[in-house]
């Protein structure tokens, strides 16, 4: 199994997204720097980590969105390479149209950092069929602007399809609609989500179920 | 030329920023203010001398880079 992590300048969950993988599932991981315009062949895994990329000037995730390396990325999403994007991954995500809606800023404000519990809403999904039958997981977010927004349209359309992955479970830390927490693609291979699997893959940070996500992905 | 670009969130969208300062100008004492917006503006010079073939490269630029249209709503203008 191959695993690439994606370094954009300001990226700073990139070794731990690289760490967490390559404990939870023993796949060989590869750092590439948003600079380069292909991607390694064969890979089983694409991340975008978390950070502040490019400062988070203009908006966030929208620069890198625009950097050479994403236009590889989108090519090997549209084929069908599972890629995952965690928290400003997510925002690039958005910004690079591989997934629908945007990211707010936080409802009061307030960057938050902290566990949150979070409902799994499909578990039928490659980065979710590991859990089984659980249907709830405890991950950490750390975002000031972490509040999902889409048209009322779309975000019917997201839960009608099961595109909703992850809703946060007892309380609603950033005003996201509809207390989304992570979202699919409809072809099922492109997931955003602003809680940190990469936060959460051994019992000694709090959880493991960041390593249940990545090993279900990469099993 | 010279373009300036207005970005700002769109009417339906909250604005978080706005309702905080809102917020604390009603605490300064100015009642009266009510939906403040926050936006950004973003000037540059541009080559050329034909302000509507301008205006339309700026408009690309909107949609591509400097606006969110899913969130933000952008108004041009090229002197």
């Amino acid at each position: 199994m191959k695993a690439a992590v994606i370094v954009f300048p300001g990226s700073n969950c990139d070794r731990d997204c690289a760490v967490g993988v390559e404990r939870a599932t023993g796949a060989k991981v590869e750092m590439v720097w948003h600079a380069e315009p292909e991607l390694p062949g064969g890979l089983d895994l694409i991340v975008l980590p978390g950070g502040f990329s490019y400062g988070d000037y203009l908006r966030c995730g929208a620069m890198a969105a625009q950097s050479p390396v994403m236009k590889a990325v989108v090519a090997a999403a549209n084929d069908g390479v599972p890629t995952l994007g965690i928290c400003n991954g997510f925002q690039i995500l958005c910004e690079a149209h591989l997934l629908p809606g945007a990211l707010l800023r936080n409802e009061k404000l307030k960057y938050i950092c902290k566990p949150v519990d979070l409902e799994i809403v499909n578990g039928n999904t490659r980065f979710t069929a590991a859990f089984g039958e659980r249907r709830t997981a405890r991950m950490t977010i750390g975002n000031g602007e972490g509040n999902f927004f889409a048209e009322a349209e779309t975000l019917d359309r997201l839960e009608g399809e099961g595109q909703v992955v992850f809703r946060y479970a007892n309380e609603n830390p950033n005003g996201s609609a509809r207390n989304i927490a992570g979202i699919i693609n409809e072809a099922g291979n492109v997931l955003g989500m602003m809680p940190h699997p990469d936060r959460a893959f051994e019992a000694e940070l709090g959880s493991i179920d960041g390593a249940v996500l990545f090993r279900s992905v990469l099993g | 030329m010279r373009a300036r670009v207005q970005v700002f969130l769109k009417p339906g969208v909250l604005d978080v920023q706005g309702k905080a300062i809102e917020g604390a100008l009603h605490g300064l004492g100015f009642p009266g203010v009510d939906h403040v917006r926050v936006g950004k503006t973003i000037e540059f010079d541009l080559a050329g001398s034909d302000a509507a073939a301008a205006e339309d490269e700026v408009k690309a630029m909107c949609e591509r880079l400097l606006a969110n249209t899913v969130i933000e709503s952008y108004r041009v203008e090229v002197a």
